[in-house]
């Protein structure tokens, strides 16, 4: 069963990812977007993550591309205003791309050594088990980054009373 | 194969499933019934003893209309647009503790269809792809009205899930924890979170009367400006099914606040009074459902007495006095916190 999911939601990831770059329309490919960040959540779930797979549809599901998707309805692209990308920018992009693809295989063919040493733990996904290791472990860059999240909440307000002014 | 457990699970989230769908339906009665009241009116009294099948008759107008789909719409996105709504309406019922446990020939069977550990979690995330129906409904309609309902709904509900997460933290700071089987039971007798946290509570039915998109931050479908907002192109069942939407939200809306502020199933004396466990169990589930007709009541109540705000007043309200609000809150639990410990 859990092996029938794996495949199935790998499935569903890898070809809501191609429709994402193959879609002809922006809007589709957001919503394909969508769908592949649910199967990624789903294997999450799979791996007794909880807490991750439902933040990660929290903040990328629901927030960011609703934003995505807000900004993409707003544009109104189509194929009659995109911009033509010249023959240099194309290069660019496909050997950065390259470039990711050699950086993903170096980091999965180190993964056997990693799950040698460090076991697989079913709790480690768990709320508690989480929030133990984030609080005695990593304090100090997760109150970090707390604090700029907050900050940016601020910001955002104080940017907001500005406009009324 | 098909243990009692199992079974009983079957049951009960098709009970639940029809239930919901139930007061949905007579939530439409009840939200015209309650106007009729505020006004001065009778409201829908034609179809059968006080107008009580009119939700059937609103029913089977809605079936027997012509459908629409405009022409230059996208298809496909324009019917999906309507099934997400329904869909993540209904998602949330899945965790909700309905009652405690029951105890049917010597086996416990606990009334929610699963607990899940991140259960707080899960409401929010839910709530936060609702937006998505009304999203993609709004745009697929191609009309410059449905795309702007769209954008007002979206961020509009990117806003005040901020606001409603921090309020959430102050709860999940009292409580300690995020499973709603745990904060309900810890509510048991008159111990609900609402004498905890007053703030939060206020803050979080703020939220939800905006994650809902009801008046008086209904501006997504706000007539006088939008004709019909998100839904001005749609006709036959698929409005039937936005407009149903709403109610199962706001039905939800409703067991999510008396779950986590007004004690859930639990009710003042309840361990009391000498009666069995399964007596307490039946009682927890009527006084469940009071609280939430109480709110859903709150919800139409609202509705009808307090004018729309204009688009800019909703914004600065969520950004400018919910956040800080919601930020003074956790603020203040914190100390509350540190100081009984010490």
């Amino acid at each position: 069963m859990t092996q029938f999911l794996f495949y199935f939601l790998s499935f569903v990831a890898v070809a809501a990812g191609l429709m994402v770059i193959t879609a002809k329309n922006p809007v589709h490919s957001v919503l394909y977007l969508i769908i592949a960040f649910f199967a990624i959540a789903g294997h999450y779930i799979l791996l007794n993550a909880q807490f991750l797979a439902i933040v990660h549809i929290i903040v990328y599901a629901g927030a960011i591309m609703v934003l995505f998707l807000s900004v993409i309805m707003l544009l109104n692209l189509n194929k009659d205003n995109e911009p033509a990308k010249s023959n240099v920018l194309k290069l660019a992009a496909a050997v950065a791309a390259g470039l990711l693809l050699v950086t993903f295989t170096g980091t999965l063919k180190g993964t056997e050594s990693i799950i040698a040493s460090q076991p697989y733990d079913d709790q480690i996904g768990y709320v508690k088990a989480l929030g133990k290791v984030l609080f005695n472990d990593f304090l100090l860059p997760f109150e970090v980054s707390a604090l700029l999240l907050l900050s940016a909440i601020i910001g955002a307000v104080v940017l907001v009373k500005h406009d009324l002014k | 194969m098909f243990t009692p457990e199992l079974i009983f699970k079957i049951v009960l989230i098709v009970s639940i499933f029809a239930v919901t769908l139930v007061i949905a339906m007579y939530s439409t009665y009840g939200e015209r019934k309650i106007a009729a009241f505020m006004q001065d009116r009778l409201g829908p009294n034609r179809a059968g003893i006080f107008g009580i099948l009119q939700p059937l008759a609103d029913g089977v107008k809605m079936f027997m209309k012509e459908e629409l789909i405009p022409d230059i719409s996208n298809k496909v996105l324009f019917i999906l647009g309507p099934c997400l709504a329904m869909t993540t309406a209904l998602m949330t019922s899945a965790i909700i503790p309905w009652g405690s446990t029951i105890n049917i020939g010597g086996t416990d069977f606990s009334l929610q269809i699963t607990d899940l550990n991140i259960g707080v979690l899960y409401v929010f995330a839910v709530t936060s792809i609702g937006v998505y129906g009304i999203m993609i409904g709004g745009w697929a309609s191609n009309n410059k009205y449905s795309l702007l309902g769209a954008l007002r709904a979206s961020s509009q509900m990117i806003s005040y899930e901020i606001a409603m997460g921090l309020a959430i933290i102050a709860l999940i700071m009292s409580t300690g924890t995020l499973s709603l089987k745990e904060i309900s039971a810890a509510q048991a007798g008159f111990h609900w979170n609402i004498f905890v946290q007053p703030l939060g509570f206020l803050i979080f039915i703020i939220c939800s009367f905006a994650e809902t998109n009801r008046a008086p931050f209904d501006l997504p479908e706000c007539e006088t400006e939008l004709i019909g907002g998100y839904h001005t192109e749609y006709s036959s069942m698929k409005l039937g099914f936005y407009l149903f939407a709403e109610y199962i939200n706001m039905f939800i809306a409703s067991a999510v606040i008396s779950t986590l502020y007004f004690g859930g199933y639990n009710f003042p004396f309840m361990n009391d009074m000498g009666l069995s466990s399964n007596a307490i169990a039946i009682l927890g589930v009527v006084f469940l459902f009071a609280k939430i007709f109480f709110f859903i009541f709150f919800f139409m109540w609202i509705r009808w007495t307090i004018p729309r705000f204009r688009y800019d007043q909703l914004m600065r309200l969520g950004w400018t006095v919910l956040i800080p609000l919601a930020i003074f809150n956790i603020l203040l639990t914190g100390a509350i916190i540190f100081a009984t410990n010490n």
